[in-house]
């Protein structure tokens, strides 16, 4: 029985092969083996959102996965969706209403909030509330979070949703 | 002292502009954070980094019979393993008080516990690995045996002194305060009306999302030593750091990474802290330590935790005579080094009553040592507590009286034109509050009448809402008075520098650090505007003792209204240098010439002159052009220090809508709204978005968030699913307004605008749970009100 | 916070799975969608030598329904339950209960066999197999048995399942057209666990003084070690309209709960919480 297992990720459209610790969750390889350090630990236990990325498309909290899961699967990060422009709408409406402090928080959040324009690019303020909810912020008081993702979607409508 | 001016920021004559203050400038350096290319300490690569990993007590209070680290030492990865008498060798250990918090008593802590633990997760050994991961493995084989010894975590029989923490301190008392006002007693025996309710306050915590940090490389070739530290004082780190690790304060340098969030919870001295410098020092190699989410519940300070009993004495009027108050809170079993423990009580009784008018006030507070964590200054400091027992007292007089709360207040707090003010009883003076213009202009922006009527018709359908309001003070930019005055090796004052670049660019350098709060923004829209040069061009250096001016950093409010200032001032003088080299390259008069947006111009015709970048390129590369014996002065440094009074006060009023399911005991938060007032206001956007964080963080203290201890000194909810912090789906949206009263201290005017949501939200929020609990007849007196605890006041349960 | 090290194994067939189990035995521990267990295994509450992460299993994930009956594959992630537009049609118990769970990157990979092998009695979807009177299909080497999830669950964190044994998928009875289906929970905060939650269905149909409530199911959770199915509540609120069926099950539900405290509410408060939301949920079967 392997403890430590060559592991292929694609990474930010980069396949990436390293041998890794069986118990290396996803957020310590994109931080330790990678030098992504975009996603944060906040809690290591789930429930903070700090360490959300993207696998196969869909968001996850990387400390409740391991690097070995992720064998052969697509994980997006705060660093590839900048620069790929993907969440470029979400980023100027963050700014422009200061929609973060400390930034901690900050990859997490634009990676729950791109889930939510890609979902349900019509949601309410209400609902932008809930789906934020797993992602805690201490800085703000979440109501410019909130602003922002409320601009970004209704901008990207304005825009015809090209993304 | 300086000729003092207000605003505006341009010489007089000239054209009245502002600049860049007063508007919402999104911050430069948000654009990194908002990539995920933030520089945290955690993100830091160094090679031969080595990770300290801590054994922590599993008990609250134990003596160490044996440590034996040996098998540790010999897991894969470890490099080296220590005890509290190890790490003594290397630093000396301190004791928390102040000179001016009379009788105030603490016990020396060493930065690993020697030979006995205090309380759970107290450090106990240090497991250094070549991994974090290496070093949790062998914690697991170190070997410890332990007599357990009584545990105290009740403050009442802390204060009965059942058991002694500190025998050689006599009592477990660390301080106490006694106050009475001249002829109480003859103003209280004139009273028509007198209520008195008790009030507790749970203990909490800071989550910062980012946990503490620190890497310290030291190196043996010169005994100097780096520490990255996600510090809010790097300053009086570097001191502490030099004291007690005794290395020359030129030798240490403090460099402060982007912080994930501080809130008074990382301006403290944390003994596991100490302990990786002087592993460092000890390995003679950059060590990192980082606080985990269970680490940081068990060792980062917690706050509050107070019982109060509060009396209000008032005509049938409505005119308060006084307040008495009794407060108790419990510290742990250390004052936290330097600023100590005794603060928080401290300003309970400073500030209770606060926004009012009255004359006599009686007050008795017990600050007292427990075996749970630490707790000291986090956000708001005994604002929280005493502005919401003030408030909810005053709600109790008011209905007593059968006066409407918000014509209550208007009828009690102090009128706009008193000030200013020295005869608050507590020994406070305000400089210049506008409660008055705050409450009008927050019954108009809630439409408070409309609200009340809505209110009524609801009730009629089974609807329970709830109105609650808080008038409030906060305590911002500290004068030495705060804790200089007590030996404490904390600056007051603050200093910046000021850099024109050769191409005309601006560098500030300032010694009030940044933690998200967008320091390094008005500091750029300050410098901006005093110089005459647009945003783009100004560049913002903070965090660094080997860079800045020396200064306290951020701490108490102070970073706009103090380090703002120095900015001010330097940007002034820069620019009259400026206009110097200028005049001198135009054979011009100085005082025809101007600088606005990148270039000199004529003052009186704004026609452009010279570009910076030319008076760059002359003033640096040839000077030889210049007039024999001029030389020119590009670099200006400035600082400043609040004198005129101790604290600059600010004050403000919130309110809080919510509807309380009587079923449940749930609370829904409708809306919020909170006007403040800090002076003049340098970026509204970054204002705005403080003082909500700062609401939300009063609301959690109001609804959600208690650090829950067993009998036995076990916390029983440290993690994050347990501990609640306030998360987005719950909270309201909060409506945030100003009125600008700029303090004639300084001539940028600034107030501190950080802690004023969270000193006032707890209060509003109880007052609006207890307005729409009125007409069922239960009040809710303990913070966090949690559904069960609204059940019991409802006999529900 | 780093978990401690294990080995880690994926086999691509259920026999290569159950050779894993019984090589290990009480060593091993199976990983689906890992949302509990990962942290567990972060905080060191767990040190399994082995990790058997099933997901490589084909097969096991997928919703198929048949004609009387829907059948969940034990590796379906909470959100696909959620965006199914068959979930939605014919249990929209499980549709409403889903987005009780957690948030959305938990539900994302988090699995529905997962979520009732752990047997989380604060968790939403054992409650709701329970009222659904749902099947669960468990395979070991020794083939496939079924296990109804009203006997699954035996207490605390303890179920049916034998060493060896996995749930490889739930199949659940559809209810009869004229049935409804109500999901409430009480959570502090948007995808805490829930206080007290209780998944209910009927029959609501023409009564004397309006709809009468029969077929009432009332599982329950976070009120007991295990989801608890209230079958005195059950009772006494079959056949009355929805206002006396509230009060009557009401009155019986002590008779079926065993609430203990959690950290922040007693167990008296829990009962009366659940209480109350037994009178809202009657109420919204019948509304």
């Amino acid at each position: 029985m392997e403890h430590t297992l060559e592991t292929t990720i694609t990474v930010n459209g980069t396949r990436v092969t390293r041998r890794v610790s069986a118990r290396q969750h996803l957020v310590d390889f994109l931080r330790e083996e990678l030098g992504l350090t975009g996603a944060h630990y906040g809690c290591e236990h789930g429930v903070c959102g700090a360490c959300t990325v993207r696998v196969d498309g869909e968001i996850v909290r990387g400390c409740l996965m391991l690097a070995v899961q992720a064998n052969g699967r697509t994980v997006d990060t705060i660093e590839g969706l900048s620069d790929s422009g993907e969440i470029a709408g979400l980023q100027a409406a963050f700014h422009r209403r200061n929609a973060l402090q400390c930034g901690f928080c900050t990859p997490g959040m634009l990676m729950a909030a791109q889930d939510l324009a890609r979902t349900r690019p019509d949601a309410t303020r209400e609902e932008i509330r809930e789906h934020m909810s797993g992602n805690y912020c201490r800085c703000t008081g979440y109501h410019a979070i909130v602003d922002a993702v409320e601009d970004a979607l209704k901008q990207s409508a304005q825009t015809g949703g090209k993304r | 002292m300086n000729a003092r001016a207000e605003l505006p920021l341009h010489a007089p004559g000239t054209q009245v502009d502002k600049g860049y203050i007063g508007q919402s400038v999104p911050r430069e350096n948000a654009k990194r954070l908002l990539q995920g290319r933030g520089s945290y300490i955690d993100d830091l690569r160094f090679p031969r980094l080595a990770h300290v990993v801590f054994f922590r007590s599993p008990h609250a209070h134990a003596r160490i019979r044996k440590l034996d680290l040996a098998q540790a030492a010999r897991q894969p990865g470890v490099i080296a393993c220590f005890d509290g008498r190890a790490v003594a060798e290397y630093c000396t250990p301190w004791i928390a008080v102040l000179g001016h918090l009379k009788g105030i008593k603490s016990a020396p802590q060493h930065p690993i516990a020697i030979e006995r633990a205090c309380w759970q997760g107290e450090a106990v050994a240090a497991i250094v690995a070549e991994s974090r991961a290496q070093g949790e493995d062998a914690l697991a084989h170190v070997e410890a045996e332990w007599e357990e010894l009584p545990a105290l975590t009740d403050m009442r029989e802390s204060l009965a002194g059942k058991y002694v923490i500190h025998p050689d301190l006599g009592d477990n008392v660390c301080f106490k305060r006694e106050l009475v006002t001249e002829g109480f007693d003859a103003a209280w025996a004139k009273a028509d009306i007198v209520v008195e309710e008790s009030y507790k306050f749970g203990r909490h915590t800071g989550v910062t999302l980012e946990g503490r940090a620190i890497l310290a490389d030291y190196n043996a070739a010169d005994h100097s030593l780096t520490v990255y530290h996600n510090t809010q004082a790097p300053h009086m780190m570097q001191d502490i750091f030099s004291r007690h690790l005794g290395i020359p304060e030129g030798n240490v340098r403090v460099v402060c990474k982007d912080v994930g969030g501080s809130f008074g919870i990382k301006v403290h001295v944390y003994a596991d802290e100490m302990a990786t410098a002087a592993i460092s020092v000890m390995l003679r190699r950059p060590v990192k330590f980082v606080a985990d989410r269970l680490e940081s519940f068990l060792t980062d300070i917690h706050a509050r935790e107070h019982e109060v009993t509060v009396r209000l004495a008032c005509t049938k009027g409505g005119d308060i005579i006084g307040f008495d108050l009794d407060d108790l809170t419990a510290i742990g079993p250390y004052s936290v080094y330097p600023r100590t423990s005794g603060i928080e009580g401290n300003q309970v009784v400073n500030l209770t009553g606060g926004p009012y008018r009255h004359k006599h006030y009686r007050a008795k507070m017990h600050v007292v040592f427990t075996n749970k964590n630490l707790t000291c200054q986090y956000r708001a400091v005994g604002h929280p507590i005493a502005m919401a027992l003030t408030e909810a007292i005053v709600d109790r007089a008011a209905a007593e009286i059968g006066l409407d709360p918000a014509e209550f207040r208007r009828r009690n707090l102090i009128p706009d034109d008193a000030y200013p003010y020295s005869e608050f009883p507590s020994g406070i003076k305000f400089e210049r509050l506008s409660h008055h213009q705050c409450l009008d202009k927050l019954l108009a922006l809630m439409d408070y009448k409309e609200l009340r009527a809505e209110q009524a018709a609801l009730r009629k359908q089974g609807i329970h809402r709830g109105i609650g309001l808080a008038a409030m003070i906060e305590v911002t930019n500290p004068s030495p008075a705060f804790y200089g005055v007590g030996g404490a090796r904390i600056s007051a004052q603050d200093g910046a520098t000021l850099r024109l670049e050769p191409t005309g660019m601006l560098t500030v350098m300032c010694s009030v650090t940044e933690q998200g709060q967008g320091t390094d923004g008005i500091f750029a829209q300050i410098a901006a505007s005093a110089v005459g040069v647009t945003l783009d061009k100004v560049r913002v250096i903070t965090g660094d003792t080997g860079v800045t001016p020396y200064g306290g950093g951020t701490w108490a409010s102070r970073g706009a209204g103090i380090g703002g200032e120095a900015v001010l001032q330097a940007g002034r003088a820069l620019r009259s240098n400026m206009l110097d080299v200028a005049a001198a390259i135009l054979s011009a008069d100085k005082a025809e010439l101007d600088i606005v947006g990148n270039e000199v111009v004529n003052k009186l015709t704004q026609e452009p002159k010279l570009s910076l970048a030319e008076l760059g390129r002359i003033a640096y590369f040839r000077p030889d052009t210049l007039p024999p014996k001029f030389q020119s002065e590009l670099t200006v440094t400035r600082h400043y220090t609040p004198r005129d009074y101790a604290f600059t006060f600010t004050n403000g009023i919130q309110a809080s809508l919510v509807e309380v399911d009587p079923d449940t005991g749930f609370v829904k938060l409708l809306k919020h709204w909170c006007v403040e007032d800090c002076g003049t206001v340098i970026n509204p956007m970054l204002v705005d978005e403080q003082i909500r964080g700062g609401v939300v963080q009063g609301i959690g203290a109001a609804l959600f968030e208690e650090c829950l201890y067993g009998p036995d000194g076990q916390l029983l909810n440290g993690n994050m699913a347990d501990y609640l912090v306030p998360m987005c789906g719950e909270m309201p949206d909060i409506v945030v307004a100003h009125v600008e009263t700029p303090t004639k201290q300084s001539a940028l005017g600034a107030k501190g605008a950080g802690e004023a949501g969270t000193a006032g939200a707890p209060g509003a929020v109880m007052n609006a749970i207890n307005d729409a609990l009125a007409p069922l007849g239960a009040r809710v007196t303990v913070q966090p009100a949690t559904p069960e605890r609204i059940l019991e006041a409802l006999g529900k349960v | 916070m780093k978990p401690p090290s294990f080995a880690y194994a994926r086999p691509g067939s259920l026999a290569e799975a159950f050779d894993l189990l019984e090589r290990h035995g009480e060593d091993a521990k199976v990983l689906a969608g890992g949302q509990s267990l990962i942290a567990t295994l972060n905080m060191r509450l767990s040190s399994p030598a082995v990790l058997v992460d099933v997901t490589g299993i084909p097969g096991l994930a997928g919703i198929a329904a048949a004609k009387d009956k829907v059948r969940i594959g034990a590796l379906t992630t909470h959100r696909a339950v959620e965006r199914s537009a068959e979930i939605g049609a014919t249990l929209p118990l499980l549709a409403q209960a889903a987005r009780h769970i957690a948030h959305v990157a938990i539900r994302n990979v988090g699995t529905f066999g997962g979520s009732l092998a752990m047997a989380d009695p604060a968790a939403e979807w054992p409650a709701c197999c329970v009222a659904l009177d749902a099947e669960l299909v468990l395979a070991s080497r020794a083939g496939e048995r079924r296990v109804k999830a009203r006997t699954f669950f035996r207490g605390l964190y303890e179920t049916d399942l034998k060493p060896g044994e996995l749930v490889t998928a739930v199949e659940i009875p559809v209810p009869g057209k004229d049935h409804r289906a109500s999901f409430m929970e009480l959570a502090r905060r948007v995808g805490d666990y829930a206080i007290v939650g209780v998944a209910a269905l009927a029959r609501a149909g023409a009564g004397k003084s309006g709809k009468a409530l029969t077929d009432v199911r009332l599982a329950y959770l976070g009120v007991g070690p295990t989801p608890m199915l209230a079958t005195q509540a059950m009772a006494a609120a079959e056949g009355k309209p929805a206002a006396d069926a509230a009060a009557a099950a009401q009155a019986a539900l002590d008779r079926d709960l065993k609430p203990t405290a959690d950290l922040h509410t007693s167990a008296a408060a829990k009962m009366h919480l659940a209480r109350v939301l037994t009178g809202r949920a009657l109420a919204a079967l019948a509304a």
